[in-house]
């Protein structure tokens, strides 16, 4: 799972301008079979994050949301006959199909390559702005994308479900899954550590505490691994590119480091290797719990 | 001066008679009479007698090492006493210790006015004396230089000629000119004042400013060719120079060179990292040496008699800097050939070759003469250097050729040494650990700073390990680099606390970047010892060993290097430099000196003579250990100290003058000092403490600037260090006295302090100062630090590392004309330094306090170390226990009064802050229990603790005193706290209790719940809740579509998957409280989709739609999932939003039977109350639906209002019609 840089290039090579689709992922897989569906999966999601982040203000002119709006208007009214000559020609197709509602907006999104969920976003409140006076605040937006039968306008609230439910790299329901994915492997990692017989300072313990910066564990007693020293051990459930990497060492290790000495990164769906280049300055990378443990011998303390 | 010499080479006094009068200037009674008559006519100059000897030896030795390795940078230089001169010339230079021995009171005294008359014609303007002055302005930077730059130069411009003497009508009433009758008649030379030292200033810019006048005292009035101003040997006593071998624009290209090097060496932001102690190479190479045979040495007799005056002049601590004497000697030792004289002085009368008048130095074999005659008299030092200097001097085959029993002896010495030192930094940084008890949010004054704080952490590493990584490449600059990111970072810091913070955190790394070069694992003092070092010390410290080898050794700069900042101590000084932030400098000094003082107090143990056996050795390992750490912080706190308090008062221009100085000393008089460093150094001297605060004394003045000295409060203490200087005479060694090895310290850093350009040239030569004068009156203790052998050779060449100079020199004669000074081989011996226990705390007082300090007395310390380590963590527990009982229990029943409060005010609760004020004066009056408990709990705990440590067979008496006290002291600290700071713990505590009641009272209620766990047996098999979430989206996903033809899910995997979730949620260990609510909403979504016959099964077209009987079996076991298995809220509402409704809406014909079989089960189980259904049914009213759709639901609605709450076995049967039911309504 760590890959080499031109590994890791080569997988991102052909992630260029893919939707986050389901159908997406599958062809990766399969174009990758040697390669964990998380790992994939994760440099999907980041390599897809990427291209959102570097085209995401495009999409948000006026301009650009008042297109979308107005095509999106269209389609569920002026484009009626034609939705239901499609809806019908695929009925006829496949013989067995009945959409609810023609997939409007994720078209849209694919057509203008942007992340459906977000789309869902930007058309949800161009119309509350449209049907309110006052613009939407984002909790209400965040509540109604969580649960779109919120949302006033029936039509709308289908389509910005398929949107969520079809998006793997963005939205509530993604959201959520990231979120369990890195608690269920900090669980794991807790799980290990109390199995190994280490003890340690927990998230929630250290902020207690009133620690300011608090890694997922901070091992009381520090042990080694490879030759070096660890003190705080943090989770991270996805795969450690170059980008989150370095986001990840600017906002968190290094000022665990800062604090705690030097520690360990546990990236569980892989990392670049080329990026575990500060183990000597203080922060080791691994893609799994470390075997190898020494421990402090209390004869020697 | 000279006449002084001249006699005693007549052996008409003494050598021991001229000691004794230099150093003493009226005792005589040993010497007899003629000697004492001859000697006080002379008594004048006594003072200007070692400077003079200084520089008549570096003079006579120009011509042998005009090449050799790197020459002491401040070499002594006869003074010139000359009224009036304005300002030491050389004060300006900053990083270049260049300046000559300084004026005496000589102008004071009887010669001081034909001295002066003779000096002030001299100083008349003449062609000459323009054409030198332009020479030595552009020349003088060879001073510094390594090579003999400095010497020669110092030659050109030394020129008393006996021509100018001529000039002069002689002065029949100086007794120098005009020895008493008897003497050998004054030669031309002999009459002679001897040579006016040039102040050879070492360029730096501000040089260009001054006036090159002021740098001669003695111009050269016997024409010296203008085109080789150097050329020339005008010293008076001949030969002094080297020939012409250097042109003007040879000159100037070492001028450049050594610009360019004291850019470097200057303590400012823009230098780089010094490159030191190189020689020229372009001199290097050509170096044949000359072979030295003591059989070929001429006047035996008169080297013997100067080097024994010499010798003693070293001995009684004379001569400002014993090291560079030594490393002047070692030059001779290791001199490579003589310069041949090609214009031996014309006036030189051959004859005379007992006298001054012939060079002292004629050969080769005459400088190693010299030099193994002095070091025959300082072998006590010479043992006590290094093992592999000592080596180096024994295998040393000049000094076998020429003295085998000095050899012998040095042999001896160096296999019985065990001094092997080593100086490889330790590694990089180790950050500053993060201590709640200071660091967290209590200790801060609002949120924003705290926050602030904790941005500004992670900049201040972030700066230093760019600094790690690029401060050694070509062209970084710190400034440049890092400075407006340091800038911004300190505009952070608006609140005044929040820069007590980052001082600390800035501190606290220094300390431990810095401390100790050599000290494997960076032990920090205050802080835990490092597991580095417990855990991998023997790998670790063979990496560094591998490291040293690696690296060149490094080079301080000759014996004299200036004050720099090496290694990490420059990313400090930089960045103190970079911020440039007064409040920062202003809380740095405060917590650098309150540090220092602490430190400087610390109750460090003392030797006791009578423990000689192995156990007390160990024990004394480790208080050595201590005593080193102790003094190395203080030393890098002191200098940081030292540059801050004078940064504001250094600049690049010359010193001040004149009245503009008078003006600037008045102000700088009002000026307290920073910290009152007289009074510490008063202290230090009364309680034999001197070992521990000199260094760091000196460390701290040696950045003061040129005004400083002149300061009364500071020329007190220059004229304490002197005379305790004097005091240090190594041959003297007595039970009680100062050890060796910490005199050599001392010597060591006071010789370093004299020769700093700030310290004014005249002062050592000034004060007088016999030195039993020095006898500080001490109620001190009998044996005080100083008399305990602190200091090793790891230390003194850590505090000192220029000593190393004369391993280098050694090495490089070894090494032969390579020139490379770092190309010899190094004996390695890291050792390592483990940490320090805790710093006792000084409580105690009174008449108890003074019976335990005499019961300690005569204790081993390790006793008293180990009852103030108890005392101080029982009382530090004690307070922690109290926390952890009394404390907690009173918060838990001020949560449970505040329930109560909370119901009886209903749901508001009322105001907070009336809310804590209400429980604090219930509770705060039960903090008074604290102190009893405390009590308890300290006798509790001390005697075990106590029992535990001391070793078995300690008196039981001294056990139960040892234990007493421990409980004392432990329960005086805590109470001391306790009753201080108890009301306020609690009123703390309860107050966080109410605010985190007040908030779980607020939302999330669901999040409170109690939550079960999974069972025992639970093994945590089940699916990851992330990976069931995933599922159950790709079936939703699936279902709203878009789908391609081929893709659906069969029956079995809708039943596995609800399978799983049953598994998940009842094993929860990997459960969060957002995955379950999210799998509540999906199921829900689930469930909606299964009413509508929405999900495309895979399998034949005809089996597109779910099988009724499935469908319902996955409907009843999602039912039993919520009724079961999920403990958080689920959704069921949603099952009735309109839009879940529309999906029925899509389907034809649309089937209501399902919806209504799962209406009445939610309702059967309990999940979902009629009424709440019906609330729901009837907002779907208010939807827009098509008309039949509409018509429908009506029905349906209906028809479950119809349907009376009814027992459970009508229900099974009612769910057994219902498929017809169903049918009916699909068909209507």
């Amino acid at each position: 799972m760590i890959l080499t840089k031109a590994q890791y290039e080569e997988i991102a090579q052909c992630l260029v301008s893919v939707p986050p689709t389901r159908q997406s992922l599958r062809k990766l897989k399969q174009r990758f079979p040697s390669q964990s569906q998380a790992t994939l999966l994760s440099i999907f999601s980041q390599e897809y994050q990427k291209h959102i982040k570097r085209t995401h203000a495009k999409h948000h002119t006026s301009e650009a949301i008042e297109s979308y709006y107005q095509r999106k208007t269209e389609y569920l009214k002026g484009k009626c006959a034609f939705l239901e000559i499609r809806r019908s020609a695929n009925r006829y197709l496949n013989g067995v199909v009945k959409n609810g509602a023609a997939p409007v907006l994720l078209d849209l999104a694919n057509e203008v390559d942007y992340a459906p969920s977000l789309m869902a976003r930007l058309i949800l409140e161009r119309f509350l702005q449209e049907h309110e006076e006052t613009a939407p605040s984002k909790s209400v937006i965040n509540s109604m994308l969580r649960d779109p039968s919120q949302i006033p306008d029936g039509v709308l609230a289908n389509q910005v479900y398929q949107c969520i439910v079809n998006d793997c790299c963005y939205g509530p329901l993604v959201d959520c899954i990231k979120h369990a994915i890195g608690h269920e492997h900090e669980v794991l990692l807790r799980d290990l550590l109390l199995e190994k017989n280490l003890s340690f300072l927990d998230e929630d313990q250290l902020r207690a505490k009133g620690y300011d910066k608090t890694p997922d564990f901070i091992l009381q007693v520090p042990v080694a691994v490879e030759g070096h020293i660890i003190h705080w051990i943090e989770s991270k459930a996805s795969f450690g590119d170059e980008c989150s990497h370095h986001a990840y060492l600017h906002d968190q290790f290094w000022s665990y480091w800062n604090r705690f000495g030097p520690g360990l990164v546990i990236y569980w769906y892989g990392f670049i290797q080329e990026l575990d280049c500060n183990r000597e300055r203080g922060i080791l990378l691994k893609a799994c719990f470390p075997t190898n443990i020494v421990t402090l011998c209390h004869s020697l303390a | 001066m000279a006449a002084v010499l001249e006699s005693l080479l007549r052996e008409e006094v003494s050598v021991a008679a001229v000691v004794r009068w230099i150093a003493h200037s009226t005792r005589g009674s040993e010497d007899n009479p003629g000697e004492a008559a001859a000697l006080s006519s002379l008594r004048p100059l006594r003072k200007e007698f070692v400077p003079f000897l200084l520089n008549f030896l570096r003079e006579q030795s120009s011509r042998v090492l005009p090449q050799g390795p790197p020459t002491p940078a401040k070499a002594p230089g006869a003074s010139a006493a000359l009224p009036g001169r304005p300002g030491g010339p050389s004060r300006g230079s900053r990083g270049a210790r260049s300046q000559l021995f300084p004026p005496t009171e000589a102008a004071s005294t009887a010669a001081e006015a034909p001295l002066a008359r003779r000096g002030g014609r001299r100083r008349g303007p003449g062609p000459a004396r323009e054409r030198g002055g332009r020479g030595l302005e552009e020349g003088v930077s060879g001073e510094n230089l390594p090579g003999a730059g400095g010497r020669r130069l110092r030659g050109s411009g030394s020129p008393s000629r006996p021509s100018l003497t001529l000039s002069d009508p002689p002065n029949l009433s100086n007794l120098e000119e005009f020895p008493p009758v008897g003497s050998v008649p004054p030669g031309p030379a002999g009459r002679t004042k001897p040579s006016r030292r040039i102040n050879p200033t070492p360029v730096s810019e501000e040089r260009s400013l001054s006036k090159p006048k002021t740098c001669f005292t003695s111009p050269p009035i016997s024409c010296v060719p203008s085109s080789q101003p150097s050329a020339l040997d005008t010293s008076p006593w001949g030969l002094g120079l080297p020939p012409g071998c250097r042109s003007l624009q040879e000159e100037r290209e070492m001028l450049r060179k050594e610009r360019s090097k004291q850019l470097q060496q200057s303590p400012t932001p823009t230098c780089p990292t010094p490159e030191l102690g190189s020689p020229l190479p372009s001199r290097a190479g050509s170096l044949t040496d000359e072979p030295a045979d003591p059989a070929r040495v001429s006047s035996r007799q008169r080297l013997e008699l100067v080097a024994l005056v010499y010798s003693s002049c070293i001995a009684e601590n004379l001569v400002p800097n014993l090291f560079l004497e030594l490393f002047f000697v070692f030059q001779l030792l290791t001199a490579r050939r003589m310069v041949t004289a090609k214009d031996s002085d014309p006036e030189l009368s051959p004859g005379v070759l007992d006298s001054l008048e012939s060079p002292l130095f004629q050969s080769i074999h005459d400088c190693v003469f010299f030099a193994v005659q002095v070091l025959e008299c300082h072998f006590q030092v010479l043992s006590n250097l290094d093992k592999g200097t000592l080596k180096l001097l024994a295998e040393n085959e000049r000094l076998l050729c020429f003295s085998p029993a000095l050899q012998g002896r040095l042999r001896a010495a160096y296999e019985g040494s065990v001094a092997k030192v080593s100086l490889a930094m330790p590694p990089s940084a180790q950050a500053v650990s993060f201590q709640p008890e200071t660091d967290n949010r209590a200790n801060f004054s609002s949120d924003r700073a705290f926050h602030t704080f904790k941005k500004q952490r992670d900049v201040f590493y972030e700066v230093l390990r760019e600094w790690e990584d690029h401060h050694e490449e070509p062209g970084w600059d710190f400034e440049k680099g890092l400075g407006s990111r340091i800038r911004a970072m300190m505009g952070q810091l608006s609140a005044a606390c929040s820069h007590s913070h980052f001082v600390r955190l800035f501190q606290k790394q220094l300390l431990q970047m810095c401390q100790s070069p050599g000290g494997a694992g960076g032990t920090v003092l205050g802080e835990a010892p490092d597991v580095l070092s417990m855990l991998g010390a023997d790998k670790l410290g063979r990496l560094w060993r591998l490291q040293e080898r690696l690296m060149a050794p490094q080079s301080s700069g000759g014996p004299c290097p200036p004050p720099t900042f090496p290694g990490c101590q420059g990313f400090f000084r930089d960045f103190i430099l970079s911020a440039s932030s007064f409040q920062f400098n202003q809380h740095l000094m405060d917590s650098l000196s309150l540090k220092i003082r602490e430190l400087n107090g610390l109750a460090l143990p003392q030797h006791e003579p009578s423990d000689e056996d192995g156990e007390s050795d160990v024990d004394w390992q480790g208080e050595r250990r201590q005593f080193a750490v102790v003094l190395l912080s203080l030393r890098l706190l002191a200098k940081f100290l030292g540059f801050v308090a004078f940064l504001p008062y250094r600049g690049p221009e010359p010193p001040p003058t004149g009245e503009l100085q008078d003006s600037i000393l008045a102000l700088r008089s009002q000026v307290p000092p920073v910290l009152d460093v007289r009074t510490l150094l008063q202290r230090g001297l009364q309680a034999r403490r001197a070992v521990l605060t000199v260094p760091w004394l000196v460390e701290f003045l040696s950045f003061a600037d040129h005004v400083v000295p002149l300061l009364d409060y500071y020329r007190d203490i220059f004229i304490l260090l002197l005379r305790l200087h004097r005091s240090l005479v190594l041959s003297q060694e007595s039970e009680g006295k100062m050890c060796f090895l910490n005199k050599l310290l001392l010597l060591a850093v006071l010789g370093w302090l004299f020769q700093i350009p700030t310290v004014p040239e005249d002062l050592f030569f000034l004060e007088e100062g016999p030195s039993d004068a020095f006898e500080v009156d001490t109620v001190a203790p009998e044996h005080g630090l100083d008399a305990a052998p602190v200091v090793d050779q790891q230390l003194l060449y850590t505090c000192c590392p220029y000593i190393g100079e004369l391993r280098k020199l050694l090495a490089l004669w070894v090494s032969g004309s390579s020139g490379r000074s770092g190309g010899f081989m190094r004996k390695i011996t890291p050792t390592t330094t483990t940490g320090l226990g805790a710093q006792p705390s000084q409580t105690s007082q009174g008449l108890q306090a003074r019976l335990a300090q005499a019961f300690f007395h005569n204790q081993p310390p390790s006793l008293r170390r180990t009852v103030e380590f108890v005392a101080e963590r029982i009382g530090s527990n004690c307070v922690k226990h109290i926390k952890a009982t009394l404390v907690a229990d009173l918060v838990r029943q001020a949560e449970s009064l505040l329930q109560e409060q909370l119901v009886t005010q209903g749901e508001e609760g009322g105001d907070p802050a009336q809310l804590l004020e209400i429980l604090c004066s219930q509770l705060c009056p039960h903090g008074a229990q604290a102190l009893a408990l405390g009590r308890e709990f300290c006798q509790r705990k001390s005697p075990g603790a106590v029992q535990a440590l001391l070793p078995e067979e300690t008196p039981a008496a001294v056990l139960s005193s040892a234990e007493n006290i421990a409980v004392g002291l432990a329960t005086e600290k805590a109470c001391a706290w306790l009753s201080a700071n108890i009301t306020a713990l609690i009123r703390r505590e309860v107050k966080a209790a109410v605010s985190r009641t007040l908030r779980a009272q607020g939302p999330e209620p669901a999040a409170r719940g109690e939550r079960r766990g999974c069972s025992r047996a639970c093994e945590h098999h089940a699916p990851l809740p992330s990976h069931l979430i995933s599922e159950i989206k790709d079936v939703l996903s699936l279902a709203v579509g878009p789908r391609d033809p081929d893709e659906g899910v069969s029956p079995e995997h809708l039943e596995q998957l609800l399978g799983q979730l049953g598994q998940t949620l009842r094993c929860r260990q990997f459960l969060c409280p957002p995955a379950e609510q999210h799998l509540a909403k999906c199921s829900v979504e689930l469930a909606s989709l299964l009413v509508a016959d929405q999900i495309p099964i895979l399998g034949p077209p005809a089996q597109y739609r779910l099988e009724r009987g499935q469908a319902r079996r996955l409907l009843h076991m999602l039912l039993s999932l919520w009724k079961e298995d999920f403990q958080g809220p689920v959704p069921l509402q949603l099952l009735l939003s309109p839009r879940n409704v529309g999906l029925l809406a899509d389907t034809r014909p649309r089937e209501w039977d399902l919806l209504l079989f799962l209406l009445r089960e939610l309702v059967e189980k309990g999940l979902m109350g009629r009424m709440e259904i019906e609330a729901c049914l009837g907002s779907l009213h208010q939807a827009q639906w098509p008309g039949d759709f509409a018509e429908e639901l009506a029905t349906l609605s209906n028809l479950f209002l119809a349907e009376p709450p009814l027992p459970e076995p009508q229900l099974r049967a009612c769910e057994l019609v219902q498929p017809n039911r169903g049918t009916v309504l699909a068909q209507s």
